[in-house]
């Protein structure tokens, strides 16, 4: 069967775009917190939803909804309101990470398909086959802590389908397990659906350096008529025990297309494209790009090389933990 | 309230870390959390001294939990937390696969690497069988105040995260590993020389951050010192503990005296930098903008 491609939409253009551009499924959020790219001027209010939902479905599309912050106490509501409206919209399935709304939406809402969410981390066959027991869920959107082999090993020990990220933005954490962003603006992908946010971002001119700063602490310094990348936390400059440099992670972007045969071999469904925040021709043109990917590995032609490269963030790229020696 | 030593989340020399457990005999602490939360492979260099510190800490009349692993990716360490409930005693969970695998009958409490952000979670587990949930560090008081009172509901003790640097992240990457040149596989134990994990600072040389293997900690202590009677009003049952190298078990007596109100508040802050002159704290995920931000007019 061919691979799933699942492609970001943050706005109804996007989503347009990336169905008329071959996408399988697409997947958003609503415009609030309960979604992690709770970012300004994105996602959909509820009319757009179900708008785009009916788009996608007419075009032999599915559409996924994110609500993968966790519900703050005390009002949890708002979330358990994002799942019955998806519902409502016809969304094909809600992606979740948060144990006590997964219990919500299997007990009210059993009918929409649950997808597990990266953000739950959930990084082995036992503890993905937990919530497929415990709440009924049918793919899970693999931690991006993996290598081809252990994803593989993990397909061998489950039912539930398996979902990757192969291209676009990289988290170096087990995602919903960092609080980085908090820790220096308050505000983080757990509970605001945002990290390192524009908000608290500042850049300082210091006598010829530019210095990009979030939430008080320089994250990076470059010479004046340098490009100065975005200070994300994981991606910093930073020193310890007299070396300085990228200790956490470069500022790479995923690209793991080269890996979409070993993928398959390994029993992937679906293959996910990371960036609600990106253009709609971006997401078309990448869209594209994978299906084209997908339908060539699918009549066993080769794939086409490096048609990606120049789409990702400052030309520099990774496979992440796809290959081991990354760890 | 009660003082809960969370697990060691440092590498040390194995006679160091049956040390630490010794010491804290004499502690004024209700529950110890011990064994391996970071890294599987640090296991094996201080496994054989464990019998004998649950021994030591039982006899002490101390109650001794053992924690899982914080990310459980390998074979090896999907065995390694089925055989948690092997040695008799409560297991804290701190990555769901250990829940996957205990026993469906066995009483439990949850770590703060769990993510518990809300009152249908916390019930979803205390219907599992959790006895005690320790709040994730992020949480804010207002989110801790409504946790404690559905804790309260449904007889889960509710304990908050009062001292020590706060684990921030954990990733399937070693950071200790990457700064010599290394993998995670061939590591070669570069973790073992800081004792306290390794300081990470800003290019302009601010302190930030905190690295230990696969785990990122904050650079602060976190000091709940300014919130022990907001966390007591609200019902909160613990306060945790996480261990550092030097004079713990006297810290663990600072808070004691905290709980007890023979300090004031400012007291207990005052005397750690008393006694680690430079100490940075922060209480700002309880009460302030931002996690790193203190309460004191210190630092």
């Amino acid at each position: 069967m061919v691979m799933e491609i699942v492609c970001p939409a943050g706005t109804p253009a996007s989503l347009r775009a990336a169905v008329k551009a071959g996408a399988h499924t697409v997947y958003c959020g609503f415009n609030d917190v309960t979604n992690a790219r709770n970012f300004p001027g994105l996602n959909f209010d509820r009319a757009e939803m179900r708008e785009g939902v009916a788009f996608a479905h007419a075009h032999g599309a599915k559409v996924l909804v994110a609500i993968n912050t966790f519900p703050r106490a005390g009002a949890e509501d708002i979330w358990q309101r994002a799942v019955a409206d998806a519902a409502a919209a016809g969304a094909d399935a809600v992606i979740l990470a948060d144990p006590g709304l997964l219990d919500y939406a299997a007990r009210n809402h059993p009918q929409i398909r649950r997808h597990l969410s990266v953000q739950a981390a959930a990084a082995n066959a036992d503890v993905i086959n937990f919530y497929a027991e415990t709440f009924g869920v049918k793919r899970v959107v693999l931690p991006r802590v993996l290598s081809v082999p252990e994803i593989a090993a993990i397909n061998a020990e489950t039912e539930v389908e398996t979902e990757v990220f192969v291209f676009g933005g990289l988290c170096v954490m087990a995602e919903g397990r960092c609080s980085l962003s908090s820790y220096a603006t308050g505000l983080s992908p757990n509970m605001n659906g945002v990290c390192s946010p524009a908000s608290h971002v500042e850049y300082r001119d210091t006598g010829g350096v530019l210095d990009a700063r979030l939430g008080g602490y320089t994250i990076h310094q470059v010479g004046k008529d340098e490009p100065a990348p975005y200070p994300t936390l994981c991606k910093g400059c930073f020193s310890a025990s007299g070396k300085q440099g990228h200790l956490f992670e470069d500022p790479v972007s995923l690209n793991a297309e080269q890996l979409i045969p070993q993928l398959q071999r390994a029993g992937v469904t679906a293959l996910k494209i990371e960036g609600r925040q990106r253009s709609r021709s971006y997401v078309a043109q990448v869209v594209r790009n994978f299906r084209a990917a997908v339908d060539a590995l699918e009549a066993g032609q080769p794939l086409p090389v490096g048609m990606l490269a120049r789409l990702s963030e400052g030309q520099a790229t990774t496979t992440g933990a796809y290959k081991k020696t990354w760890r | 309230m009660e003082l809960t030593v969370a697990p060691n989340p440092f590498f040390w020399a194995a006679d160091d870390w049956e040390a630490l457990y010794q010491d804290l005999t004499a502690a004024p602490v209700e529950r110890v959390v011990l064994g391996e939360l970071v890294c599987s492979k640090r296991l094996p260099f201080y496994q054989d001294r464990i019998p004998k510190v649950i021994e030591s800490l039982q006899a002490a009349g101390k109650q001794v939990v053992l924690t899982s692993l914080a990310l459980v990716t390998l074979k090896r360490e999907r065995k390694l937390t089925a055989q948690l409930a092997d040695l008799g005693l409560e297991v804290e969970v701190n990555d769901l696969t250990a829940l996957a695998q205990l026993p469906r009958d066995l009483a439990f409490s949850v770590g703060p690497l769990v993510n518990v952000y809300n009152e249908s979670t916390l019930r979803w587990l205390a219907a599992r069988g959790a006895t005690r949930i320790s709040l994730p560090p992020e949480l804010p008081l207002a989110s801790v105040a409504v946790l404690a009172r559905a804790g309260a509901d449904c007889g889960v003790a509710v304990e908050v995260w009062g001292h020590g640097r706060v684990p921030l992240a954990i990733s399937g990457r070693c950071y200790h590993a990457r700064l010599h040149g290394r993998t995670k596989d061939n590591c070669q134990f570069a973790c073992e020389e800081d004792a306290d994990g390794l300081e990470v600072r800003t290019l302009e040389d601010q302190p930030f951050l905190t690295m230990n293997g696969v785990q990122t900690l904050s650079d602060r202590y976190a000091c709940a010192d300014y919130q022990i009677e907001t966390l007591q009003g609200a019902g909160v049952s613990a306060l945790r503990l996480s261990p550092q190298s030097s004079g713990f078990p006297d810290l663990c007596g600072l808070y004691r005296d905290r709980i007890e109100g023979r300090l004031a508040m400012g007291e207990l802050a005052q005397r750690l930098q008393h006694k680690a002159p430079g100490l940075r704290l922060s209480d700002g995920f309880l009460t302030g903008e931002s996690g790193a931000d203190w309460s004191g007019t210190s630092r």
